[in-house]
């Protein structure tokens, strides 16, 4: 008697500090599932990259079967969509090399992440993982960041040296209540 | 009896055009009937409401200020995508933009969503005690805010070719939103050490996700399904819409779908659209410097003589709320405080207005403003001085640009771009 009193106590108390932490219990705790379902945000550590594997060459193939070349021209520089190789790729410095994605953008992972949600233009969602994978690596071996045999899955792909490296600006430390840039211009 | 009946409607009539130039009753011609007064008795012709105007009212007709595409690119454009719409600031009265005219940016071009808001779900998950999902029945059960806001494109800047106030100002707006503040939820799903960042991700085709600093979230970013007294549109998010106050246009994630807490910059697509070389320039690409525009008379509009004008305009900051206008009517040379329409709210277009008497002469009309924070608008010369560059004509205000437009007035009353 005394030890269920006890335990009906400390149900009381746990429903009280759960009902304290969650103000106004609405809202449905979603699956493992759902998450990883919905979860497409790939950080550059590339803790979300699914499993799959993709090469240069498949790469190439697919470049032409899904439709990149129509958009972007058949060596990624003549379409009418933002162009996808460097025009000055030899140019040491990497910014003067272009807004080119596969070049500029800092982790590999960015160019995964965009190819896998944004593309192809109108059928987006559709490519599979060893797809996303093989035209990514086709997209960095024509800008010359990964070699031609070089094989890309959750493990290399972050570990891609992106020609950028960490020749960029730093974010801002954004706080409420204060000047975006202190000085500026007066 | 009946003799007196025709008196007793002309009474009437006349008492009601006295009254303010009503008509009731049969029309007859005015002169038979115009009282003492000596007002026409004209009644205008009738605007024939069918079942839709009565159920979703229009505008008039003669009303005929419209959206235009920005920058050179059509919408929709070769592939039926929707990008850059301005709205016609030149016509703009108050502060609220209505939500037809309401300016439109997605992030590379986007075909829009067609949400059934029943099956619409919001989930926060990552770096929280208890990631939620959450219905739109279940976000208007929550605590709301009502708070108007503007949105301005990061493309929003002035150019010598541009003609007119839209082309050159016309990527922001301003509207009423309503909706749960993001730290309401944040709060409910408990954050965890180390919750940095946030990404926000959209349902539209290209899933566009920018990541933001939590401080951001917590301080007012609100989860919005109202707009200007109705549900958000289509075109601005429907049905869900992430507000960040100040915040550059692209933050504004529509059609929103996902939240997620994580510990660093994720530098996903938008993103990597922001990334700079220069740190001072990567500090003027996220909170909307100050701001403001002279809307009448502006650039393509023609005054008729010389006289009495109130000059008009508009003034924002993504760091508050605006605090002081003023306007110059001789080219920058005296600056004189206008007055501010009603009371500014932060992060919100607020509209001001100078008493100007226009001797004929031909001059230059600027205005510039100063937030509650302290931050002045700039002129492009004094910006140009700031990076140590010559002031000429291939100067490009780098981050987000918000110098002071000059208006040029000719003696003959026509007003051109001053940039031009």
């Amino acid at each position: 008697m005394a030890l269920l009193k006890v335990l009906a106590f400390a149900v009381l108390m746990g429903a009280t500090v759960a009902a304290q932490s969650q103000t106004y219990g609405v809202g449905r705790t979603p699956t493992a599932e759902e998450i990883r379902a919905w979860d497409i945000s790939i950080g550059p550590s590339g803790e979300e990259l699914p499993p799959g594997r993709g090469t240069v060459r498949e790469g190439a193939q697919l470049y032409l079967t899904k439709g990149c070349a129509g958009c972007h021209g058949a060596s990624g520089l003549e379409g009418k969509a933002p162009i996808l190789k460097s025009k000055n790729g030899a140019n040491p410095d990497v910014w003067a090399r272009g807004r080119i994605l596969p070049i500029r953008a800092p982790f590999a992972t960015t160019v995964w992440d965009y190819i896998n949600r944004g593309m192809p233009l109108g059928r987006e969602g559709t490519l599979t993982a060893d797809e996303v994978y093989a035209i990514t690596a086709y997209l960095l071996f024509i800008n010359d960041v990964i070699r031609e045999d070089e094989v890309l899955d959750a493990k290399t792909l972050p570990h891609v040296k992106m020609p950028i490296g960490n020749n960029y600006a730093s974010l801002p430390d954004w706080k409420p209540r204060t000047p975006r840039l202190k000085g500026y211009p007066h | 009896m009946r003799s007196k009946r025709p008196d007793r409607r002309g009474f009437l009539k006349s008492g009601a055009a006295l009254a303010g130039g009503l008509t009731f009753g049969a029309t007859a011609p005015a002169s038979a009937q115009t009282p003492a007064s000596g007002q026409a008795h004209h009644s205008p012709p009738m605007i024939k409401e069918g079942k839709d105007e009565i159920a979703y009212g229009d505008r008039s007709k003669h009303v005929t200020s419209v959206r235009i595409a920005h920058g050179g690119r059509p919408s929709p454009d070769q592939w039926g995508l929707t990008f850059h719409i301005a709205a016609p600031l030149q016509d703009s009265v108050g502060v609220i933009t209505p939500s037809s005219l309401h300016y439109i940016g997605t992030t590379r071009g986007s075909f829009l969503p067609d949400i059934d808001p029943r099956e619409h779900r919001l989930m926060i998950h990552g770096l929280v005690d208890r990631p939620l999902t959450f219905t739109m029945d279940e976000l208007k059960r929550l605590p709301s805010v009502t708070r108007i806001h503007f949105i301005e494109c990061a493309g929003n800047r002035s150019s010598r070719r541009a003609k007119n106030v839209q082309e050159t100002h016309g990527m922001t707006s301003c509207a009423e939103w309503t909706g749960v503040l993001l730290s309401t939820l944040l709060r409910e799903c408990g954050l965890k050490s180390g919750a940095t960042w946030f990404v926000a991700e959209g349902s539209e085709e290209v899933k566009g996700a920018s990541s933001m600093p939590i401080a951001k979230a917590m301080d007012d970013c609100i989860i919005a399904y109202g707009m200007n007294g109705e549900a958000v549109r289509p075109q601005q998010g429907f049905p869900l819409r992430l507000m960040v106050p100040g915040f550059e246009g692209i933050f504004h994630t529509k059609w929103l779908r996902r939240i997620k807490i994580v510990d660093r910059y994720y530098m996903n697509y938008n993103d990597y659209g922001h990334l700079d070389r220069d740190p001072k320039v990567a500090a003027l690409d996220y909170q909307i410097g100050p701001k403001s525009v002279i809307t009448f008379p502006s650039g393509g509009q023609q005054l008729p003589g010389r006289g009495f004008y109130e000059i008009s305009g508009l003034a924002w900051s993504g760091g508050g709320a605006i605090k002081l206008v003023e306007v110059s009517t001789d080219g920058g040379k005296r600056w004189n405080k206008a007055e501010i329409k009603g009371t500014a709210q932060r992060m919100a277009h607020a509209r001001f207005g100078y008493m100007w008497n226009w001797d004929g002469q031909p001059t230059e009309l600027l205005s510039r403003c100063t937030d509650e924070i302290g931050q002045v608008q700039p002129s492009r010369a004094q910006i140009a001085k700031y990076w140590n560059r010559p002031f000429d004509a291939t100067f490009s205000v780098p981050g987000l640009d918000n110098s002071i437009q000059p208006w040029r007035i000719a003696s003959d009353g026509s007003v051109t771009n001053g940039f031009a």
